[in-house]
């Protein structure tokens, strides 16, 4: 029954941190972060967050130096489903804190800087779905 | 093996061009994308494709500046009113010949070599040319050192100076590397046409096209080989895949 309660405490908490967008732990100090649009990731999720790195990794340089397109690993797809949405209608990018790619990297105390250079946002005119991967 | 490739290469063309004419034809479809040429996924850059473009000057205004114009909100480059170090992958030229006053308007941007200055001398392997003769940077690897910005006889490269925020998503920039035209490799690889020469086309003087040159069946291919074509700083033997005319 305790038990239970807790569970129910975490999914409260997490919904909250979920919907408030402020709050960047759930109750068991573990990252929140908002839940992906529709569907399941490309792959499982135990195998995606030990390796969503080395996949990118691999799948930039074929992209970049060999042309390829379409493939299973995309960052622009990462952005593209993981991108939550604000109040006001607009993306919020996936490295503001408490959103999917920073809460988990400030949890880990990973710096990263793809965002740098790569967009954080879905392109918001919809040319990304035209356009090649 | 490579004849075997090419006859697979012109099969494939041939049933492309006929899906793509019934895509055409199809009622509701609203693919504006559906061209021939899109390669499809999974599949590489091919050295059996040398992309280029043809540029008339002739047809070139001196007033116009569509195509600088659509490459800006294509590539999503801000300025930052500061022409000299500000980001550009395609300027208008005005050129004269003093001994005779005839003048010239034409746009300039990264020719695309076949021998690359700005990979010759890179440090890292990020300046590279792709297999279909697409030159880029890699930024995963650019040490922002700028070699090829001074190799390249174009002046077509550019640095970028400040943090970006809102990029494109299929056009990676950041501070610190080296960036120029990319010939809408991101169009390209969806079967479209590059940015700039879409709007010469629709709002401009019709001066610009683009083409594969390798293909002897399409419409570059077939000007360049009846037509005077030349090409900037030919002498250099860079080989460029862009061409000129009426200069």
């Amino acid at each position: 029954m305790r038990r239970v309660g807790l569970a129910i405490l975490g999914i409260v908490a997490f919904a909250a941190a979920v919907l408030g967008g402020s709050a960047t732990w759930a109750d068991d100090g573990r990252p929140a972060f908002p839940v992906a649009k529709g569907g399941h990731c490309v792959d499982d999720i135990p195998v995606m967050r030990r390796n969503h790195f080395a996949f990118l990794y691999h799948q930039r340089d074929e992209t970049l130096r060999l042309g390829i397109r379409g493939g299973k690993y995309s960052l622009k797809e990462c952005v593209n489903c993981h991108a939550a949405t604000g109040p006001d209608g607009k993306a919020i990018p996936v490295n503001a804190p408490g959103q999917f790619c920073q809460s988990c990297h400030e949890y880990a105390a990973v710096s990263i800087d793809c965002f740098s250079c790569h967009a954080t946002t879905p392109d918001s005119a919809g040319a990304g779905k035209t356009a090649a991967r | 093996m490579s004849t075997d490739n090419n006859d697979f290469d012109g099969q494939r063309r041939a049933f492309l061009q006929v899906a793509g004419a019934v895509t055409v034809v199809a009622p509701g479809v609203t693919l504006i994308a559906a061209q021939a040429s899109a390669r499809p996924a999974g599949e590489p850059a091919s050295a059996a494709n040398r992309w280029g473009m043809l540029i008339d000057s002739t047809k070139c205004s001196p007033d116009c500046k569509a195509c600088v114009t659509a490459c800006k909100q294509e590539m999503g480059l801000v300025g930052h009113d500061r022409p000299r170090t500000d980001a550009q992958y395609i300027r208008k030229l005005e050129v004269s010949d003093p001994s005779t006053g005839m003048r010239h308007s034409l746009p300039v941007m990264c020719q695309h070599c076949a021998k690359p200055a700005c990979v010759d001398v890179c440090p890292t392997g990020a300046s590279m040319k792709r297999a279909d003769g697409i030159v880029l940077v890699d930024r995963h690897i650019c040490i922002g050192c700028r070699y090829c910005m001074m190799a390249c006889p174009y002046k077509a490269r550019s640095f970028t100076h400040e943090d970006q925020t809102d990029q494109k998503p299929y056009l990676p920039r950041g501070k610190g590397t080296v960036e120029a035209c990319t010939m809408c490799v991101h169009r390209i690889d969806a079967g479209r046409q590059p940015a700039c020469v879409e709007a010469c086309q629709s709002s401009g003087g019709g001066a610009m096209l683009f083409g594969d040159l390798s293909d002897p069946s399409s419409e570059i291919a077939k000007r360049v080989s009846t037509e005077t074509t030349t090409r900037i700083r030919g002498e250099l033997g860079l080989d460029p895949g862009v061409r000129y005319q009426g200069i």
